[in-house]
């Protein structure tokens, strides 16, 4: 793959993240009942970071959990590479609540079809929300983030990718393109 | 999807001669993570929707099929149950012949227990398909040692210079077999263990010895064979008193071992014969533990026979 450009720098992402925070905040009129659950792996980080600042923002730790996705995916049937199942953990009841879905690229709208086809079968919240970091369009599936930090109109031969300080070191978007083969 | 790809695994369990390390390790974290499928409210989860798995049982046995039954149902595959003992092979038709026959019917990975030592291994052939060994003959049982080997580190982290007693009739048992096999790979020592009639000449990976004491001595874990009352018809035991003075593994034996070594028992269970009683319902006893880590592993293990080419 060959690097195109910088997308994000660490402050857009930060500006970004506050400002879905707020978003969130406002949407759902406080943190009453107000969950967020980050798919593996990026979406965890992001997902820490948005309970950070709804904390700073008004006082109130709110609940977290983790969703791997692979068991729910619709093509394990073809797949060639075998991914690998990670945890999942959702140490608090579900039910009734307000869940803000974390990932950090919307494409096609598999993982997040399968995030809430995961996320169903661990309890019946009143709402799921979608929140990402990045739509880079090209949806397959009829599904929509409630937030998103930046759209950014890619082509199919490039690659949207989301670093973090706690999984890369830094945080950054990045567009690259796939080599011709 | 971000791809985090495991390595790639042997597209059949038959022993463990195809596998490494790493690619048991890997597979016992994915089984704990079907821990925490089971752990759910809606214990299922749609991996392996539009798969069929058949289970093919030459020889009887119920909780096995259970376990490898509800693994694949909690998977969401198909399950088909072939009982020998009750279908076409009573008939006179080869194991050959029948598992052709459903593969006709668009079976995509097969569970195949049979009495005879070497038909998985065959069946491998004939079928071009994922075969799991679920016992054949004394040779092996692959899935029980996986589970044996997922309980023995839930409860005791690494199994790196850890040492494993196996005591009773080891040489009519593919249990012994298969975790001489898979406990050394996983880096611990196992001690096999009985009387000099039910020891086999050699057992690649485990030390041999007909001192309980022995075997027992420091030991941080202890598993517990079956005895077969046919064992003393065919000559093999004088008595069965006589075994238990000598082999029942009891409380005060059992402080030759590590303080609160693990008991561990594959079942079904002669209580009193090869084990004290009460200690199979004691705080050091893994057996339920056993029987439901069972289940996580064989989901765990149609898993990664089934997803992905090889």
């Amino acid at each position: 793959m060959i690097f195109k450009s910088k997308l994000l720098n660490e402050d857009e992402v930060r500006r970004a993240l506050t400002r879905i925070a707020h978003e969130v905040i406002e949407k759902n009129k406080g943190v009453d009942r107000l969950c967020f659950v980050g798919i593996h792996t990026r979406g965890i980080s992001l997902a820490k970071r948005l309970v950070d600042l709804v904390e700073k923002f008004e006082g109130k730790r709110v609940p977290m959990g983790i969703l791997d996705i692979t068991l729910y995916r619709d093509d394990l049937s073809e797949i060639g590479l075998q991914p690998k199942v990670r945890e999942t953990r959702i140490p608090f009841d579900l039910g009734g609540k307000a869940v803000v879905l974390v990932d950090d690229v919307l494409y096609t709208g598999r993982t997040a079809r399968a995030a809430l086809d995961a996320l169903i079968d661990q309890g019946r919240p009143s709402r799921i929300y979608l929140a990402v970091l990045v739509d880079r369009g090209h949806r397959e599936l009829p599904i929509r983030a409630d937030f998103v930090g930046k759209n950014l109109p890619t082509s199919k031969s490039e690659v949207v990718k989301v670093k973090t300080l706690e999984d890369d070191g830094e945080d950054a978007v990045e567009l690259w393109e796939v080599e011709a083969s | 999807m971000s791809e985090s790809a495991t390595p790639s695994f042997p597209k059949h369990l038959l022993d463990f001669r195809d596998w490494n390390r790493r690619q048991v390790e890997s597979l016992l974290e994915t089984a704990q993570m079907m821990q925490e499928v089971l752990a759910r409210p809606v214990k299922k989860v749609p991996a392996l929707t539009g798969f069929t798995v058949a289970t093919v049982f030459f020889e009887p046995s119920t909780r096995t099929r259970i376990s490898f039954e509800l693994a694949a149902r909690r998977m969401s595959a198909d399950v088909v149950s072939f009982s020998g003992a009750t279908s076409s092979t009573t008939k006179g038709e080869t194991y050959r012949d029948t598992l052709r026959t459903l593969d006709q019917m668009g079976i995509d990975a097969y569970i195949l227990r049979t009495d005879a030592a070497g038909v998985p291994h065959q069946a491998h052939r004939w079928l071009h398909k994922p075969v799991i060994n679920a016992g054949d003959g004394w040779r092996a049982h692959p899935t029980q040692a996986l589970l044996d080997a997922f309980t023995l580190r839930e409860k005791l982290g690494s199994l790196e210079g850890k040492k494993i007693a196996i005591v009773g009739d080891i040489l009519h048992s593919r249990v012994a077999r298969s975790n001489a096999e898979l406990l050394p790979m996983l880096g611990a020592t196992v001690v096999a263990c009985g009387p000099a009639t039910l020891l086999p000449g050699s057992l690649p990976g485990a030390t041999l010895t007909t001192s309980l004491r022995e075997a027992l001595y420091e030991a941080d874990a202890v598993m517990v064979l079956r005895l077969q009352k046919e064992r003393m018809e065919k000559g093999l035991l004088p008595s069965l008193p006589e075994y238990i003075a000598a082999y029942q593994v009891n409380r005060e034996r059992l402080g030759w071992a590590k303080p609160q070594a693990p008991l561990l028992h594959p079942g079904p269970m002669n209580r009193d014969v090869e084990l004290e009683g009460t200690l199979a319902d004691s705080a050091q006893s893994l057996v339920e533990r056993q029987v439901a880590n069972g289940q996580a592993v064989r989901m765990a293990v149609l898993y990664h026979v089934l997803v992905g080419k090889s």
